[in-house]
């Protein structure tokens, strides 16, 4: 799993730096998370819409979806899609849009994300879709701690209690920054486990770059019936040692320079 | 195409009844609210088919992208509320979620324009078709009866893709003859022909200017009217036709005149057919507290104060 990630990573240091633009920190933050959970948990068959079982797939939203050079790694690493396309990243015609984009139409990309906010409510619709269909498949949508302070997410929250969804499974990648700062000096979330148990949720706490933790938790909430949601601890910018809990890697491309020693650290 | 005898109703019912039928032919369809079922008339659905309703409750920007994951999955989403709350409270996740990706969410707002009356300005939608005018793959529809009401609702249930739909609080004249009408999606509808002037309209305001026309033909003056249900995509040809005959056109409408079927027809008579052109609605501002027929004629959208404004435009040779 570590050669798989150190991989994805350079993926995307390689994809941002070629665009000269894009979201690394955010990206590996949660591209354990991204990792584990199509490697490990997720049923989407790669041959996507051309496969009988794509109607069984579960639904994996990216509702922080600056972050979306993580998953277009992660697809492109795992055959959604050929993996030239990540050279595309931003560029003028591309499939592989800025954040992600159903529109275009990419192997894997379920739906557009992108104004924060927005991915919990979208993952309610498709998980009260599912449930009127009979259908087994889960939702899982992974969400920035920052965008929590969007009120729609909390609107998200209580719907998802109110419904009982116990086929949608909420993770926050919790990297405790946001683009102005620490998380906790511009409006915090905390405490966030009480607060999420106190809308319903089975609330799980895990070191989020801990494959073992991260499986765990998502079999677990896999196969549980209850509302859940996995709190991810994480680094922003992990794996690159200046990138790391260094706010000013939210939104910025590394230079050539940055690049190679970037490249080098995750050999 | 018009009918001959006087009737009023209530386009809300007919939305609401409009749903229950669609509903028993298509098991796809789900309707949504926040909170207002009992006003937007959605609670018939949710009687019928309880298993397909879903209150969102007083969030709607939840229920815009609740729908849009809805729609995802492969449902035909009903949408409504109010137009003021379903409009320029959700317009991020309209944008961004529902037209972006081509969902196919018909959000049917009620309660549009000056005459939702007395509950003033802070519930009067006077912007609504201004704001989904300007996203794209967003189609925008004002029906004028009950009748088109449930010919829309029709046509929006098999035809995918975001719609708006606009429907007033106001009980309607009736106006097209169920029998002969037939909505068209591709045209804008000629009610009556004319010579010296044309009106252009939609929704509530189409028989206020009938009656207005029926005035203006005492003195002499014969009005085309033309009927715009389908705000956008906007057909302009039976516009071109009419301004290039007339050579005089007037819009009204129960909304700002800025953004809605006014600035339309600006857009299109100014590449296809410059004419001038005079539009009667709400001007640049907020309304305010009253009875309906008093906020129409307060408004300038009375029939009355559409044949006044008329008068005074043809006299401006």
């Amino acid at each position: 799993m570590k050669a798989f990630t150190n991989e994805l990573r350079k993926d995307i240091l390689k994809m941002v730096h070629n665009a000269k633009s894009g979201h690394p920190g955010g990206s590996l933050s949660c591209v354990d998370i991204l990792a584990v959970l199509y490697k490990k948990i997720l049923f989407v068959p790669t041959e996507w819409d051309k496969s009988p079982d794509f109607k069984k797939r579960d639904r994996f939203i990216l509702s922080k979806g600056h972050s979306s050079p993580a998953l277009y790694a992660t697809l492109a690493n795992l055959g959604f899609f050929d993996k030239s396309l990540l050279n595309g990243f931003r560029i003028l015609g591309s499939k592989l849009q800025g954040h992600p984009s159903s529109r275009a139409k990419l192997p894997g990309i379920e739906v557009s994300t992108g104004s924060l906010g927005q991915g919990l409510s979208i993952g309610v619709g498709l998980a009260l879709a599912l449930r009127l269909d009979e259908i087994k498949s889960k939702v899982y949508v992974l969400m920035g701690d920052g965008e929590m302070q969007e009120g729609s997410v909390w609107e998200a929250l209580m719907s998802a209690s109110h419904h009982k969804l116990n086929n949608l499974v909420v993770i926050i990648d919790k990297n405790n920054l946001q683009i102005d700062g620490a998380t906790n000096d511009i409006k915090s979330l905390e405490p966030l486990d009480e607060k999420l148990k106190a809308f319903g949720f089975e609330v799980k706490s895990i070191d989020g770059h801990n494959y073992e933790e991260i499986e765990s938790a998502l079999l677990e909430a896999k196969n549980s019936d209850k509302l859940c949601a996995i709190i991810a601890n994480t680094i922003k910018g992990k794996g690159v040692s200046f990138m790391e809990n260094n706010v000013s890697w939210h939104g910025k491309a590394p230079n050539d320079e940055q690049l190679k020693q970037a490249l080098e650290e995750l050999c | 195409m018009l009918i001959d005898y006087e009737e009023i109703k209530s386009p809300r019912n007919a939305y609401g009844e409009t749903l229950v039928e669609l509903g028993a032919k298509n098991p796809n369809i789900v309707v949504l609210d926040a909170d207002l079922s009992s006003s937007t008339q959605t609670c018939k659905f949710k009687n019928a088919y309880p298993n397909r309703f879903f209150n969102c409750g007083i969030a709607e920007q939840d229920m815009m992208t609740t729908a849009s994951g809805l729609a995802y999955g492969g449902k035909t989403v009903f949408v409504s509320t109010f137009a003021m709350f379903a409009t320029a409270r959700c317009l991020d996740q309209i944008r961004n979620t529902i037209c972006y990706s081509k969902l196919d969410v018909k959000i049917v707002a009620t309660h549009g324009g000056i005459t939702v009356g007395e509950d003033g300005a802070s519930h009067q939608a006077l912007e609504d078709i201004s704001y989904m005018r300007s996203i794209p793959d967003m189609k925008v529809f004002v029906p004028a009866d009950c009748e088109e009401v449930h010919q829309i609702i029709n046509y929006a249930a098999v035809t995918k893709g975001p719609m708006y739909i606009r429907i007033p609080r106001t009980n309607l004249k009736s106006i097209f003859d169920p029998k002969t009408y037939k909505f068209n999606p591709s045209s804008g509808v000629k009610i009556k022909d004319g010579k010296d002037i044309t009106i252009v309209t939609n929704g509530e305001t189409l028989s206020e200017v009938m009656s207005a026309s029926n005035k203006l033909q005492k003195i002499g003056i014969e009005a085309e009217i033309l009927h715009y249900p389908v705000v956008k995509p906007f057909r302009y040809l039976a516009l071109k036709q009419s301004a290039q005959k007339t050579k005089k056109v007037v819009v009204v409408e129960n909304h700002s005149i800025i953004g809605g079927l006014g600035s339309a027809v600006c857009e299109a008579l100014s590449q296809y057919q410059p004419t001038k052109v005079i539009r009667l609605g709400t001007n640049d501002t907020f309304g305010q507290s009253g009875e309906q027929r008093q906020l129409m004629e307060f408004y300038g959208l009375s029939d009355n104060k559409i044949y006044e404004k008329i008068i005074e435009f043809m006299d401006v040779k």
